[in-house]
């Protein structure tokens, strides 16, 4: 059974790929083998981290957890396609900015998963933004960062200049007590 | 993963045919986040995976169909993402879309399946570490041996020590929900309550579901007036499993209870009908003290193991919160 | 005249200030290649057969199923019959193939036969355990004696569990042995890329300068991926048998959790003593834990207090689980817990603010005294701590409110390390060193020190590292990477600008005292119109390159400051609220105030500080080893039962980097390490405070929490 070999042609960021690949493999597997796409990352594989996250038609799918078999006909997006010509995508740049990338290992699966969020919201609040990104795990761990990068992506988005959030106050005096 | 043959048939009777000709050797795909976790894991080996992702025309398992009269039909490849979005099922059952909205994480809910969910097999650690269902070793239980924090509480005197996983089956067993199989006998319709057995022997499926028998549909009646709640204690906010949920709904007749259902999830290896609290509610108005009484009477028979005595707290807040999250008395609190 | 020290707070172009990561972009955009991502012609797969058993002898062992394999190319036996093995999941043959189901297939057609030994993996019971390992006793002036007359005395039992890396990226290494050359090239997923390569050198049998090791960019090692392991031994020794093709073998996400390390476990019977007025006087402990088959090691008790009267005691217990590994602040997170925890109930029982409690204790808090305190000030009013605190307890309905604090410490000095600075006849400058970026943000650091000195911009700098051909580096950990480059890194650009000056002085007409570097250019200071452009004093050299070291530490003999400083102090305040009918503790905010010396970049020096928080609160709420008691083996070996924190679980936080005079000075220090040792003992107390009981056993989950609101004082077993 090994040997059982599916032909597939493959939509993947606007392309269509022709690819033979076993057929008990995963669309990760095939992405990063068949494909060399390799900006989708291989993390626990049994869809707890969220670090294979692509997506499927525009929606976020885990595609350790997916048969690239049953992807005929269907528009997959990774991180290589993000890219707006060579103009980084509003996510990865303030991705980039805030430092919301540190070892950088689940970034990819996060931009993917905050893009299909705001598409579908182009406002979210930092608690659909969490919601949205419960999925991905960051062990580093910028999650802090992440949810600044997507909010200011998304006034980005909307044509608003948009600032990232205060910092920490460094070199400024350290701010009144928090009201009671 | 192992390799295996992928079928994907076009009609609904194709499956069947080609999951009854290997029984025991051939799995159902539908969304495979269980399965493919299943299968890496070497937890499951089948030898035919039959995809029902390639149904055809009025064959394909991805619909929810909602009249007044009759209330949902709802395909088992419908995803819980398109639970949790549609708009009609927040309007009449606003509990159930809810709880399919929380479940898991986003990209789990885009592909995972109301069948699936239904069907998925338990998170027990033994079980999927590969020490089998019963997880028993020379004729002894490792979960009553071993660390079982997870365990059950209800309906554990053995040999199944593992919990039902879905969330959604509690509610949807509080409403009464219906299920239709599709075998090489054909179809049959039996409430979901009975779609789950314990089983006695390893080999045996925690699921009453024949050889060849897939689950295709989902009914589920209108609201009529019925109150209904949850409650699921987990403990991150971020992608969990519950601890212990509780799902009641309550049909009121002039402020009082005329029928009550009272079902937990997490606490049982089946979901767990609280038939005690069903029946002590009956008939009676519900204000704290009833909802604490009937809380009680659910965990009543409760036996822990050697490391689970917070899930019978945590059962009983689950049932004594639904309650009142099902009567609105939570908001007065 | 160029000096080495570092410029002055006002002459700063780029230290200090908010620069973002230089490989950002590599990152966003997936190009960045990881371990997991390298693919070589030809390459073959490993996998692992592992054992079972936690303890057991190898009765038999068969591979020649394995080798008739469709696809094999090489199997090893790592152990073999007659081998004890300690762990269960140990590694016990490798088999190489042409595709991975291939050699998965292969490993399943391994035979091994086991007689299988008594194992012993419980770590919490002390006197259960059939070996252990007294460390020496730690004494100083009359404990018992002052612990008879201290006023008020505290007695109790805490612990922390063994915890993971659970880096998100595997260790694993793609190995390329060439047999024409005698020659290794291992690209691995490590925090040691100099040091790795004498370690496979001296495992396979080369000389050192034949092993050539390669790490780009890596997903997380938090202290686990230090060695070759043997895993990379036996993947070297695999492509050399299989003749020299490239071997791939990244271990999965079961043996990632079950034996590449974790974090020992702590437990402790504590009792502290204090005056009434909260002056602390006496502490006894007698602590033990386990990391696995090499036991704990001994967490610093007590911790920041320099109590006068103590005596501790610490019992190492070794396991059959897989040897631990250094874990973000090796011993400190448990020394903290533990003495902050026991401090903090005798602050209870005095009735005593904590925060009142540690500075009527001023005095014992060592040189980093003055630093806490003004940290607490601080941290006081991020807080609103002073204006909210109220004693333990109390509160209506089921969730209740709390507020905690902790103290920590770190060294945080630069380790050993080189780099090469050379400029090209084009002007462009590349800095080579040895070092790698295990997600700290190493190339930028890096390059805002040699843009800095050499007064160019960030992007005319291009930083090399990841390579054990650039000059040697230390590994990172010990939060020494920072300073230990950054001081490198300062030397050889300054002994480069030096060399440039002495080429451009006779050229401007001058004498190299009287040079600067501003702007991209290279001029006679105060005279902007006497000046090179950086590529014309480049083009003085002629068409050779030039090339200059430095090193750290400063060269002996040479009478040079440090660049690099020890020792940095941080408090940590966390406020929580608890569900006492569930259990169920939510972050509601944290403040992490700390030193870390001077400021390389504030960006990735805050993102350090976030990231320890956030991993302190997930080990906090969520993470343990659990070990099934009657199969030795690990029960959640994947991230669905081995629970971390998520992005909804953190709270709101705020961190604050002390700087300024009385910080700067002491050069640079790193702080990888010193925010993660505090979150656990601050949620902690605030648990306590919000429920009037103690939770004494890390993670506080439901089961934590609710088992001991039952029975409050039975401790944690």
């Amino acid at each position: 059974m090994s040997d059982d070999l599916t032909t597939l042609r493959l939509r993947v960021n606007g392309e269509t790929r022709a690819v033979v690949f076993p057929t008990h493999h995963t669309l990760l597997e095939v992405l990063r083998e068949e494909l060399a796409l390799t900006g989708t990352k291989h993390g626990c594989e049994l869809g707890e981290c969220g670090a294979c996250a692509v997506l499927v038609d525009g929606r976020p799918v885990l595609s350790c957890l997916a048969l690239a078999a049953e992807m005929e006909g269907r528009e997959i997006e990774t991180v290589e396609g993000l890219q707006i010509g060579n103009e980084l995508h509003p996510l990865q740049a303030t991705f980039a900015d805030l430092n919301a990338a540190q070892c950088g290992y689940c970034t990819p699966g996060i931009l993917m998963t905050a893009k299909a969020l705001l598409a579908e919201n182009p406002r979210p609040s930092g608690d659909e933004i969490r919601e949205a990104l419960a999925g991905n795990l960051c062990r580093c761990t910028g999650y802090h960062k992440i949810v600044e990068a997507v909010d200011w992506a998304a006034a980005r988005m909307r044509g608003e200049e948009g600032t990232p959030p205060a910092e920490v106050f460094y070199g400024s005096p350290v701010p009144d007590a928090p009201r009671v | 993963m192992r390799p295996f043959d992928y079928a994907r048939p076009a009609t609904r009777e194709q499956a069947v045919q080609l999951l009854a000709a290997t029984p025991g050797r051939a799995a159902v795909l539908a969304g495979g986040s269980d399965l493919l976790a299943l299968m890496k894991d070497g937890v499951v080996t089948p030898e035919r995976l039959v995809s029902l992702q390639g149904l055809q025309g009025d064959h394909t398992l991805r619909f929810l169909r909602y009249t007044a009269a009759a209330g949902f039909r709802i395909g088992a490849l419908t995803t819980l993402a398109d639970l949790a979005a549609s708009e009609v099922l927040r309007l009449e059952h606003p509990v159930v879309a809810e709880t399919a909205g929380r479940l898991a994480g986003p990209q789990i809910r885009n592909v995972a399946t109301v069948g699936g969910n239904l069907c998925q097999r338990p998170r027990c650690w033994y079980f999927r570490s590969g020490f089998g269902l019963l997880a028993a070793r020379e004729g002894a239980s490792l979960v009553v041996a071993g660390d079982n924090r997870h365990h059950a509480i209800l309906g554990n005197d053995g040999p199944a020590y593992f919990v039902t996983p879905s969330t959604l089956a509690p509610v949807l067993i509080a409403l009464d929900a219906e299920v239709v199989l599709l075998g090489p006998q054909g179809e049959r319709t039996i409430p979901l309550e009975k779609l789950y057995r314990l089983p006695l022997a390893e080999g045996e499926r925690e699921h009453d579901l024949g050889p060849g028998e897939i689950l295709t549909e989902l009914q589920l009646g209108p609201a009529a007036g019925r109150q209904v709640g949850t409650w699921e204690v987990r403990q991150r906010e971020t992608l969990d499993w519950s601890l212990a949920t509780a799902a009641v709904a309550l049909e009121m007749e002039d402020g009082r209870v005329k029928r009550a259902r009272v079902v937990l999830g997490q606490v049982a290896p089946l979901p767990w009908t609280s038939r005690e609290a069903e029946s002590f509610l009956t008939g009676k108005t519900i204000d704290e003290a009833a909802a604490d009484e009937a809380a009680k009477l659910a965990v009543q028979g409760a036996k822990p193991l050697s490391k689970n005595r917070y899930k019978v707290q945590l059962a009983r807040v689950a049932v004594r919160r639904a309650l009142l999250a099902a009567t609105g008395l939570d908001r007065e609190l | 005249m160029v000096e080495t020290s570092w410029p002055k707070a006002e002459a700063r172009r780029l230290l200090g200030t908010r620069v973002s990561r230089l490989d950002g972009p590599a990152k966003v955009t997936g190009t960045a290649k990881y371990t997991y991502d390298v693919a070589r012609p030809g390459m073959l797969h490993a996998r692992l057969v592992h054992c079972p058993h936690a303890h057991a002898r190898i009765t038999k062992l068969d591979v020649s199923a394995a080798q008739a394999s469709p696809g094999v190319k090489a199997v090893r036996v790592i152990q073999g019959v007659g081998a004890e093995i300690q762990w269960a999941h140990d590694e016990i043959v490798l088999v190489a193939a042409a595709t991975g189901e291939e050699a998965e297939d292969a490993a399943r057609a391994v035979v091994v036969e086991y007689e299988v030994l008594a194992h012993h993996v419980d770590d919490l019971h002390l006197d259960q355990a059939p070996e252990t390992r007294a460390e020496e006793e730690e004494l100083a002036g009359e404990p018992e004696k002052a612990m008879a007359e201290a006023a008020v005395r505290s007695k109790g039992t805490y612990g922390l569990p063994v915890i993971a890396h659970n880096c998100l990226e595997p260790h694993g290494q793609v190995c390329e042995w060439n047999a024409a050359k005698d020659t290794l090239t291992a690209h691995c997923s490590t925090q040691a890329v100099a040091a790795l390569a004498p370690q496979f050198a001296e495992r396979v049998g080369l000389p050192a300068g034949n092993v050539h090791v390669i790490c780009q960019y890596m997903g997380g090692g938090f202290g686990s991926k230090f060695s070759a392991d043997r895993w990379g031994i036996e993947c070297a020794e695999i492509s050399r048998q299989a003749g020299g093709v490239p071997v791939k073998l990244m271990l999965d996400r079961r043996a990632e959790l079950t034996i590449a390390g974790d974090r020992p476990s702590a437990y402790a019977e504590i009792e502290v003593g204090a005056q009434a007025d909260g002056t602390l006087t006496a502490w006894i402990s007698k602590s033990w834990g386990s990391g696995g088959l090499g036991g704990s090691g001994r967490p610093p008790l007590p911790y920041v207090f320099q109590i006068p009267h103590r005596r501790s005691v610490h019992h190492s217990i070794p396991t059959h689980t897989a040897s631990s590994r250094a874990w973000r602040a090796p011993n400190h997170p448990q020394g903290c817990y533990l003495s902050m925890s026991a401090l903090d109930d005798l602050a209870a029982r005095l009735g005593m603010d904590p925060l009142a409690f540690v500075r009527k204790n001023e005095a014992l808090l060592g040189p980093l005294a003055k630093t806490y305190l003004e940290e607490l000030e601080i941290a006081d009013r991020l807080m609103g701590w002073s204006a909210r605190w109220k004693p333990r307890g109390g509160g209506k309905g089921p969730v209740v409110r709390g507020l905690g604090l902790s103290l920590h410490m770190w060294g945080g000095s630069g380790h050993r390390s080189s780099c090469e600075v050379t400029l090209q006849p084009d002007g462009s400058v590349e800095a080579k060193i040895a070092t790698q970026d295990i997600g700290t943000g190493t190339r930028t650091v890096l390059a805002i020190v040699i843009a800095e000195t050499l007064g160019l911009p960030l992007e005319e700098v291009r930083v090399q590292i990841g390579d054990s051909r650039y000059p040697a580096s230390g590994g990172s950990g010990g939060s020494t990477t920072v300073g230990g480059v950054s001081a490198a890194a300062r030397r050889a650009a300054v002994n480069a600008l030096r060399m440039v000056f002495d080429k451009a002085a006779p050229a401007l007409g001058t004498t190299p005292d009287l040079l600067e570097a501003v702007d991209g250019s290279i001029r006679v200071q105060g005279e902007p119109g006497r000046a090179l452009t950086w590529r014309q004093a480049a083009a003085l050299f002629g068409r050779a390159p030039v090339t200059a070291t430095g090193g750290n530490p400063a060269p002996s003999g040479s009478g040079e400051l440090e660049l690099t400083g020890s020792g940095a102090g941080g408090v940590q305040m966390a406020e929580v609220d608890v569900d006492r009918e569930t259990g169920v503790v939510k972050i509601r905010k944290m403040v992490a105030v700390q030193d870390c010396g001077l400021v390389v970049d504030l960006k990735t020096a805050e993102s350090q500080v976030y990231g320890a928080l956030i991993m302190g609160i997930s080990s906090a709420l969520a993470e343990e080893k659990v070990l099934d008691p009657v199969t030795g083996t690990l029960l959640n070996a994947d991230f669905e039962s081995y629970k971390m924190a998520g992005i909804g679980d953190i709270g709101e936080l705020v961190v604050h980097l002390m700087t300024g005079p009385g910080y700067d000075e002491r050069g640079v220090i790193g702080l990888g390490e010193p925010p993660v040792i505090s979150p656990a003992a601050a949620i902690g107390n605030a648990v306590a405070n919000a429920l009037g009981v103690r939770v004494p056993l890390l993670p506080f989950t439901p089961q934590r929490v609710l088992d001991a609101l039952e029975s409050p004082g039975r401790g944690i077993v």
